[in-house]
């Protein structure tokens, strides 16, 4: 791994209405064509086909262990024995519908499409993303990844705000923000940024989930003051605050402390290898710079697709406690000098970075 | 007005899969179904300019392969977001072995 000091354009702009996103489009970054390894159509095709099974099995797992953890907190409401009850509910109501709902989203973890489009719904409740304006933005972030002024969902924006980060490991920030636009959007409103990538006929649809999701949280508020109890928020809501760790550490990993405006994956995403755990809450997003390079590719084969294309990849990071020492010390950095990235290294079997393409141009190398 | 352009050997694309063709200028997608009929499309997505030749079909949908949105290609609709647009599709007949796609 390189360190990169790059000449960059002091103070970004990451709003997607400001003077980086009309640069962005200036310089050829927006809708840009990608880098992608080669792959033969015929090995593509059979990574990409789709199967109900692998959803069905992970998602019976997922809903049961759910549904068990929280009968447990509720049976044990009142004591300290509700407490890994409800750890394991938080981290599966507030963490794992953060992979659903993308999975999902990408129509790729079922063949069948309304198994997709019923687990993305629950998903979204769930984890707060309104389903019609996160499905707009996820495909902004996948047409113009970490691309500033473009993409919508750059999770460290540079100097990185870690009170931000750390209050975000407890959804505090997270599900403030999405609780305003909720009842900003059952309120009819939606804002300038959310107009530039939610198509007009869309939008009404945005306004009815929310309408509906408030409806769901404000019986929820009436349920816990009739009983005079905090269980019903806690089984409905607060998960997305006390369970979010898992989804916000993982999160990070996918582009933290790595290169902005370049139209190589390569280079702004991270591949992680991960204990099971973490790879069945996160439904494999660890393989992130390959789910970029070929979103197509369901969450069950990407490790396939990891095997088939890593010569062609920087070295994976060995684990997630690598990836926070790689990236933590950047951050820190980028306080100093927000233009400072990591550069990841290629191996000798890689087709090279095109250099010429990336704005700005890595400078030297330290 | 009846201008049979030939796109390809109808051998060339497999069942239930999709070919890209190229021609005046323009790029079609030319498909063959499972249940080996061909049909032609325009070759872009209407998203985002993406070929469909390197998407996945499915019974009778084309999935786009950069943001996943998905056509019947053998009527051009689109299914869902993130297309809102259909694709235009061309009439296709097969002659001799030989794919033949009216542009005209």
């Amino acid at each position: 791994m390189t360190a990169i000091m790059s000449p960059a354009l002091s103070g970004r702009d990451y709003s997607l209405t400001g003077r980086d996103a009309k640069l962005a489009v200036e310089n050829g970054l927006a809708a840009a064509e990608w880098y992608h390894t080669e792959i033969p159509r015929k090995q593509m095709k059979e990574l990409m086909q789709r199967s109900d099974q692998p959803a069905i099995r992970d998602t019976a797992i997922w809903l049961g262990a759910l549904i068990l953890s929280g009968a447990g907190g509720a049976w044990f409401w009142g004591s300290w024995w509700c407490v890994p009850s409800f750890f394991v509910y938080g981290t599966l109501y507030g963490s794992s519908t953060d992979s659903r709902w993308h999975e999902c989203g990408h129509g790729t973890a079922f063949r069948t499409q309304w198994m997709n489009d019923a687990v993305y719904q629950l998903a979204c409740f769930m984890i707060m993303r309104n389903p019609v304006t996160w499905r707009w933005s996820h495909t902004r972030h996948h047409t113009d990844t970490i691309i500033v002024g473009r993409d919508p969902e750059i999770a460290v924006m540079r100097p990185p705000d870690l009170v931000r980060l750390v209050l975000n490991f407890f959804g505090i920030l997270d599900a403030w923000h999405a609780m305003a636009d909720m009842v900003r959007n059952a309120a009819g409103v939606i804002s300038a940024a959310e107009k530039t990538f939610i198509p007009p006929q869309e939008q009404p649809r945005a306004i009815r989930a929310a309408r509906i999701w408030l409806a769901i949280y404000i019986a929820t508020i009436a349920l816990a003051l009739y009983l005079h109890s905090w269980l019903p928020p806690m089984l409905v809501g607060l998960p997305r605050l006390y369970g979010a760790w898992h989804h916000v550490m993982t999160g990070l990993l996918q582009h933290g402390g790595l290169a902005e405006n370049v139209i190589d994956h390569r280079l702004n995403s991270r591949t992680v290898y991960m204990n099971p755990i973490s790879r069945f809450i996160y439904w494999n997003m660890n393989y992130h710079v390959e789910h970029h390079m070929f979103p197509m590719v369901p969450y069950h084969a990407l490790p396939k697709l990891h095997e088939l294309i890593k010569h062609d990849l920087p070295a994976p990071t060995p684990s997630i406690l690598a990836g926070y020492r790689e990236m933590i010390p950047a951050f820190l950095r980028q306080l100093r000098n927000e233009d400072y990235f990591i550069k990841r290294e290629l191996p000798p079997t890689a087709k090279p970075y095109r250099e010429e393409l990336h704005n700005p141009v890595p400078a030297a190398a330290e | 007005m009846s201008d049979w352009v030939e796109a390809c050997a109808a051998e060339d694309i497999d069942e239930e899969d999709v070919m890209r063709f190229d021609h005046a200028g323009r790029t079609y997608a030319i498909y063959r179904s499972p249940d080996d009929e061909y049909f032609a499309t325009d070759g872009l997505c209407s998203h985002e300019k993406v070929h469909l030749a390197d998407g996945l079909v499915m019974d009778d949908i084309i999935e786009c392969p950069k943001h996943n949105g998905r056509f019947n290609y053998k009527t051009g609709d689109a299914r869902g977001a993130p297309v809102c647009v259909n694709l235009k599709t061309y009439p296709v007949k097969v002659d001799a072995g030989k794919v033949l796609i009216q542009l005209g």
